[in-house]
């Protein structure tokens, strides 16, 4: 009984992406003129696997085809255009309206807003892109308002844990579930990396940073088609982080071996030097383009099959992807774990060679 | 239909193949010797192959 629950469970998260493919279809009608029948499809397919790992301007939740409505609610838009320009992303209509604020005239295109003129002419040069000017667009956007959303719920969840400790060390509740967790981050990623006397003032980035890109990762899987980590800009700012607090917390060690490695020869103490200093940079921008990669081939892999369910006429062939796709998503469920893991471990590493001692055994 | 990129993402995807059987090769033979040290042999072999597909991946985008 059990495992029956337990696979329909995992069935739900497969069920409203299936809504949602029909759904986007009718976006790509209104853009498309006469294209044959493999074409359209073709089109079908990239729109709904872009509007599903792409960050929009509202929450859309699913479609009903059949009754042209929309569920799902609009999110604020805020601009810096030599002035504040703040209204909400349901003036747009999905990119059919130009919106007037304040003199100036915005226009939706493909995820971005541009400053246009009252026609809404975006002066799209030979390749079909616009080359008119795009304020600095602050908006609360879908991943933003997910980001948020996901930073209360860690704080709450931790907050809670953190004061059922009061009464007793024994763990209640929500503590049950996090606590070996936690306790798994101090003991085989912290401290084997870092070593026992500096563990502690890491440990606040280190839980934060696993269990942020953890749950993000796992919102990524639900049916509402987030895609938060497979977003450079996200990935970015988290290697920047870990970037800053290895340069400021490093001691003099760390710098040494990076410009004069001890325990070589001179010549090659000078070959070694920019290759280390490129490698202080690349450490970091590996990590975020391993995330970023990982997350976003993830969401189209699964995107993409779940498209060529609606293509593919023979229902032994749908059958065939349903499981196929159902078995890939239990495997991104995998994933989301083993990339968190896998950013806190080397992060942890990186804090190590920060901190690292002197020793006398360089041969 | 950009073909040297099509062939380039295929010679990608196997380097990476053999790179992470590789490593899941030794892992077996390492386990198979020693099955008390089997934990510590996993958690190895997945961060070599987190690190593999990381390459993998960023290959294959800039393909």
């Amino acid at each position: 009984m059990r495992k029956l629950l337990g696979i329909l469970f995992v069935l739900s998260f497969l069920s409203p992406k299936l809504v949602m493919a029909n759904a986007t279809s009718e976006h790509a009608d209104e853009a498309t003129e006469k294209l044959s029948a493999e074409e359209q499809k073709r089109a079908d397919m990239s729109e709904y696997v872009k509007h599903h790992t792409q960050d929009v301007h509202d929450f859309h939740i699913f479609s009903d085809i059949s009754a042209g409505k929309h569920y799902g609610f609009p999110l604020p838009v805020i601009l810096w255009d030599n002035g504040l320009h703040v209204f909400m992303s349901s003036k747009f209509e999905h990119g059919h309206k130009v919106v007037e604020s304040k003199g100036n005239f915005y226009k939706l295109e493909h995820g971005k807003i541009y400053k246009t003129d009252e026609t809404g002419d975006l002066k799209l040069n030979a390749h079909g892109h616009p080359t008119v000017k795009a304020p600095l667009d602050l908006s609360i956007t879908k991943n933003v308002f997910v980001t948020l959303l996901m930073a209360f719920v860690l704080f709450f969840v931790f907050k809670g844990m953190a004061s059922s400790y009061k009464t007793s060390m024994a763990p209640k509740g929500a503590a049950k579930f996090f606590e070996p967790l936690v306790l798994f981050i101090r003991d085989d990623i912290a401290i084997p990396n870092i070593g026992h006397k500096h563990h502690k003032k890491y440990m606040v980035y280190l839980l934060t940073v696993f269990f942020f890109i953890w749950f993000l990762n796992l919102v990524g899987m639900t049916p509402f088609g987030v895609n938060v980590t497979g977003n450079i800009a996200v990935t970015f700012t988290l290697a920047i982080l870990t970037f800053i607090i290895t340069q400021t917390t490093a001691n003099g060690n760390y710098w040494k071996h990076i410009f004069w490695m001890p325990g070589v020869p001179v010549p090659m103490k000078i070959i070694l030097a920019p290759i280390e200093l490129l490698g202080v940079f690349i450490k970091p921008f590996a990590l975020m383009i391993r995330l970023y990669a990982n997350m976003l081939a993830g969401h189209i892999v699964l995107g993409s099959l779940i498209s060529l369910l609606f293509v593919f006429q023979n229902w032994g062939a749908k059958g065939a992807f349903l499981g196929l796709t159902l078995f890939l998503n239990i495997i991104e469920l995998l994933v989301a774990f083993l990339q968190a893991y896998i950013f806190t471990m080397l992060t942890a590493l990186y804090f190590g060679f920060a901190v690292e001692e002197h020793h006398d055994d360089h041969h | 239909m950009n073909i040297p990129a099509i062939v380039g993402a295929g010679l990608v995807v196997i380097g990476a193949g053999i790179g992470i059987g590789r490593i899941g090769g030794s892992a077996m033979e390492a386990i198979a010797r020693q099955p008390e040290a089997t934990n510590k042999i996993q958690t190895a072999m997945l961060i070599a192959a987190a690190l593999i597909e990381g390459i993998g991946f960023a290959a294959l985008f800039a393909v």
